[in-house]
């Protein structure tokens, strides 16, 4: 077995001695004797280095990996630069704890700066948090942060990914708050129906953008609307699209949340993936987890600390608005390294090559007779009628090595293309399906 | 140092993508944005060397020893990063269907099953990405347990001693719970008479960790949750200190309900500077109803018992990787030993340091033990952070400082079983020699560390003018 220890029986017999006793049980006295454990738990015996990485290499090897995805959905398949993993696997980044030793972790502590500074570039707005879990706990969060006791009803248009729906929803109901969905109409949220939904006790209205089909939402007018009503306006926005659409500031966003996985991160079966969180000077002190501000040290040098403080749980206990602790760190150093690696120019790239290549496949699909399902500016997904129907269509994908949209229903598909996939690649799945 | 943002030239950058092969979509200009986000330009030589040089500014587990008290700072095995990186677990879609990945599902099941056997529990979600998204997730089982038994409205406290991590009372209020704090003994253990006082028709549950935030195991355990089940409570047992105790003693059999466990400390997935993390939450059969999902609800109906999804997809799932990886290896003999190991390491170095820093709590500890600089800091000045920070100089991580909040001018220490009896004896003398060094000149002592990146920060100037990000025009 590997057990990463390093006593010898020698070392043991002579550490006890120093401590005064004359077995390991004795460590445990407190332990009555019916809860203690004399035999092994029933785990089986351990392996050598060797053994498990067989192992765990066989697990891997069961999973089918695609050489073409078109499915996005909430997780995308984007060109990582090599530099990124090699960052984020530094010994010294991967091994390090949260940073409370400001002067021996301005390494990780410049880096959240920095992370900080660029999603407040990529949402144009002023502050953002050192990470929260993912995508769909950052926007639980943000709903927590609009409530307050007048005002305690969030509401969520329907088209935001099912995920970010259920956590909203588990969220609120734990804290016997009111969550309400805002229905669609045409693929994008219904502005009328927000119109009527919104009240005197609607603390904030999330809406997606692009939302799960693909579509570009009408957000400033979404924002106007729940302004109007006096509600907090929160936007749930993909990093990459962000780095071309009109910025949630632009579009009036109180707060700004998001999956932070398409930056550098891998798909992983679903994590570790980020989930970012940005707002203004006036709801800062709202915002949960971390946040890293730049200050002095004694000699006046820059410097960098973990601050504001007085938001958290370990100073707050039940009073804080939010119990993390433990974040997404890595993950967020994984988005900055992206995000400096590819550069302004390298990310509306992505972002515009990931368009280009979604339309071109929407058009050769509906040649074919697989129809968009709703008009209107989608940017890198897209919902399509599937003529002999959705599942004939995804295997005969999935023959050919392509792993297809994700089925809607048994007719409809929603798609996804981004830079990776090439020309040729999407007209061998057309002509595949045309074959269906 | 320098900022990246500082680095950046118009212009410099490097190509990672070919050019685009199709067409290139015209957007119409009113859902444009319209100036590009103001990342750096800089050149991939530029992103190495930045990255490299903060390397050089911070401190883990591999530079030297990091006694974090509560974080359990063990070394973190390398095979783990290499199965995690294993393409057939990095490139495969969450939405993927689940005959195309019977290899992730049989590392949840089978992860799943060995934390079952080694907590005493029946149920488990992978789910939480972190200790106190755990806890988050396993309190709303409680709650849902009383919904669904129609006392909802009615058990609308939880029970926390005043000795635990300040996620436990935070948690109670995300549940839209009322925080009973009930004071401790003077070893953290649980008072008997408070808790019994305490609770009543309205006892939704109790949190506790065991052993406690001063490192000790509460011998009252079966008493404890004796008396909550007896009001008709529930009890939740907060797994960031089970390094002490797995493979020994079960929190299924102290009458733990449900726990949750933090990957990235008993199993040995690392910190990452902050997370990821991984919070599994265990249960007893009659609550397993109520967990998580494993699958998205992009393409899987939650059961109505079900509390729901508490985050997207699978979870941490590289994290459980890793865990699985670490179980592996370790397997029926390794788990207790590490346990036996990391209290033995911290009696140890308890027992070398207890005749020059007083303990909380004299005599034997689990995994960790506090220490108080109380009577110095009345005496002549020097402080817990003064240690802490004098330890920094001689090339060690320091202790936690001020936490439990019970124990005035607290330094926590959990060596963990990774280290050596060398490292542990070395450690030793550097903690005397920084504690003479103070009481000797307190003065000097304020004003440590001497030899890190920076001198003492200006904490009250970061909150007070937050400069939460760079802005060009400060520049």
């Amino acid at each position: 077995m590997a057990t990463y220890l390093s006593l010898s029986e020698e070392d043991r017999r002579r550490m006890l001695d120093t401590i005064g006793i004359a077995s390991e049980r004795d460590l445990y006295r407190d332990v009555p004797e019916d809860l203690y454990l004399n035999e092994a738990p029933n785990l089986p015996s351990g392996k050598s280095e060797m053994e498990v990485l067989k192992q765990m290499k066989g697990f891997a090897a069961k999973n089918r990996v695609f050489s073409t995805v078109l499915r996005g959905a909430g997780a995308y398949r984007h060109y990582i630069p090599q530099i990124v993993s090699e960052v984020i696997g530094k010994e010294t980044f991967l091994t390090a704890y949260t940073p409370y030793q400001a002067e021996i972790s301005q390494g990780i502590l410049q880096s959240i700066f920095e992370y900080q500074t660029m999603i407040c570039e990529l949402t144009g707005m002023t502050v953002a948090n050192a990470s929260v879990y993912d995508g769909a706990t950052a926007a639980a969060e943000a709903a927590a942060m609009c409530r307050d006791r007048k005002r305690s009803k969030v509401l969520v248009s329907e088209l935001a990914h099912p995920d970010v729906l259920a956590v909203m929803k588990t969220y609120a109901w734990a804290a016997g708050c009111e969550l309400v969905l805002v229905p669609a109409k045409d693929g994008k949220t219904d502005a009328e129906a927000l119109k009527e939904l919104v009240d005197e006790k609607t603390a904030g209205v999330l809406v997606q953008q692009p939302n799960f089909y693909g579509m570009i939402e009408d957000a400033e007018v979404l924002g106007e609307i729940a302004h109007e009503a006096g509600a907090k306006y929160i936007m749930s926005v993909n990093p990459i699209a962000a780095a071309v659409l009109k910025t949630p500031a632009d579009c009036g966003a109180d707060i700004v949340v998001g999956e932070g996985q398409p930056l550098g991160m891998p798909l992983s079966w679903g994590g570790p993936y980020l989930g970012f969180m940005a707002t203004g000077k006036d709801l800062m002190r709202k915002l949960p987890g971390r946040i890293v501000g730049e200050t002095v040290d004694s000699e006046g040098r820059r410097a960098f600390v973990l601050t504001l403080q007085a938001r958290e749980q370990h100073i707050k206990r039940e009073k804080a608005g939010s119990n993390i602790c433990s974040n997404e760190a890595l993950c967020a150093m994984a988005a900055a390294v992206y995000c400096a690696a590819m550069g302004p120019q390298g990310i509306q790239n992505a972002a515009n090559s990931s368009a280009a290549k979604a339309h071109y496949l929407a058009e050769k699909l509906e040649e074919i007779g697989y129809k968009k399902a709703y008009t209107g500016e989608f940017f890198h997904e897209f919902v399509t009628e599937a003529p002999k129907g959705a599942k004939a269509a995804l295997e005969a994908l999935k023959k050919a090595d392509i792993l297809g949209g994700l089925a809607l229903d048994e007719n409809h598909i929603l798609w996804c293309a981004t830079e990776m996939v090439s020309k040729e690649e999407l007209d061998g799945a057309v002509a595949v399906l045309k074959e269906v | 140092m320098e900022l990246i943002f500082e680095k950046s030239r118009p212009g410099r950058s490097h190509a990672y993508l070919p050019a685009c092969d199709v067409p290139a979509y015209p957007f119409a200009k009113e859902v444009l944005r319209e100036e590009a986000p103001g990342l750096p330009e800089v050149s991939e030589n530029d992103v190495a060397r930045h990255y490299s040089a903060l390397e050089r500014r911070a401190f883990g587990v591999n530079n030297g020893f990091y006694p974090l008290g509560s974080c359990t700072m063990k070394y973190n095995p390398k095979v783990n990063e290499v199965t995690a990186a294993l393409e057939g677990f990095t490139d495969v879609h969450p939405l993927q269907d689940p005959e195309t990945v019977p290899g992730s599902l049989e590392v949840l099941n089978l992860t799943k099953q060995y934390l079952c056997e080694i907590t005493g529990m029946e149920g488990m979600t992978l789910q939480p990405a972190a200790g106190a998204h755990g806890e988050l997730t396993g309190m709303m089982l409680i709650k849902r347990y009383h919904e669904l038994r129609g006392e909802g409205d009615k058990r609308v406290k939880v029970i926390v001693p005043d000795s635990s991590h300040g996620t436990n009372p935070a948690t109670g209020t995300m549940n839209g719970l009322q925080v009973v704090s009930i004071p401790s003994t003077a070893d953290g253990c649980v008072d008997l008479d408070a808790l019994r006082a305490a609770v009543g028709e309205d006892t939704a549950g109790l949190m506790l960790t065991n052993p406690n935030t001063l490192g000790i195991f509460d011998k009252n355990i079966t008493e404890i949750t004796k008396i909550i089940h007896e009001a008709g409570g529930l009890c939740y047992y907060d797994g960031a200190n089970l390094n002490a105790v797995m493979g020994v003693v079960r929190p299924g059999d102290m009458g733990f309900d449900c726990i949750h466990l933090n990957l990235h400390k008993t199993f040995s997935t690392p910190h990452g500077g902050g997370g990821p993390g991984a919070g599994a939450v265990g249960c007893k059969a009659f609550l397993a109803n109520y967990l998580p999902v494993d699958g998205s609800s992009a393409i899987c109906e939650i059961p109505a018992e079900s509390i729901g999804k508490v985050r997207s997809f699978q979870g941490n799932f590289l994290v459980v990787v890793r865990a699985l990886t670490y179980l592996l290896s370790l397997g029926k003999e390794g788990v207790p030993a590490s346990a036996k190991t990391a209290v033995l390491n911290a009696n140890y170095l308890k027992a070398l340091l207890a005749d020059t820093y007083e303990m909380a709590n004299p005599g034997l500890c689990m995994h960790e033990f506090v220490m108080t600089m109380e009577k110095e800091h009345k005496e002549c000045g020097v402080s817990a952070l003064d240690i802490a920070k004098g330890l920094l100089d001689e090339g060690m991580h320091a202790p936690t400082i001020y936490f439990p909040l019970i124990v005035h001018e607290a330094l926590m220490a959990e060596p963990t079983e990774t280290e050596s009896p060398e490292t542990i004896e070395a450690a030793a003398e550097i903690f005397k020699k920084v504690y003479h060094a103070a009481i000797e000149d307190p003065e000097a002592a304020h004003h440590w560390p001497a030899k890190a990146a920076i001198s003492r920060p200006d904490e009250v100037l970061a909150a007070r003018k937050p400069k939460l990000r760079w802005a060009k025009e400060e520049a």
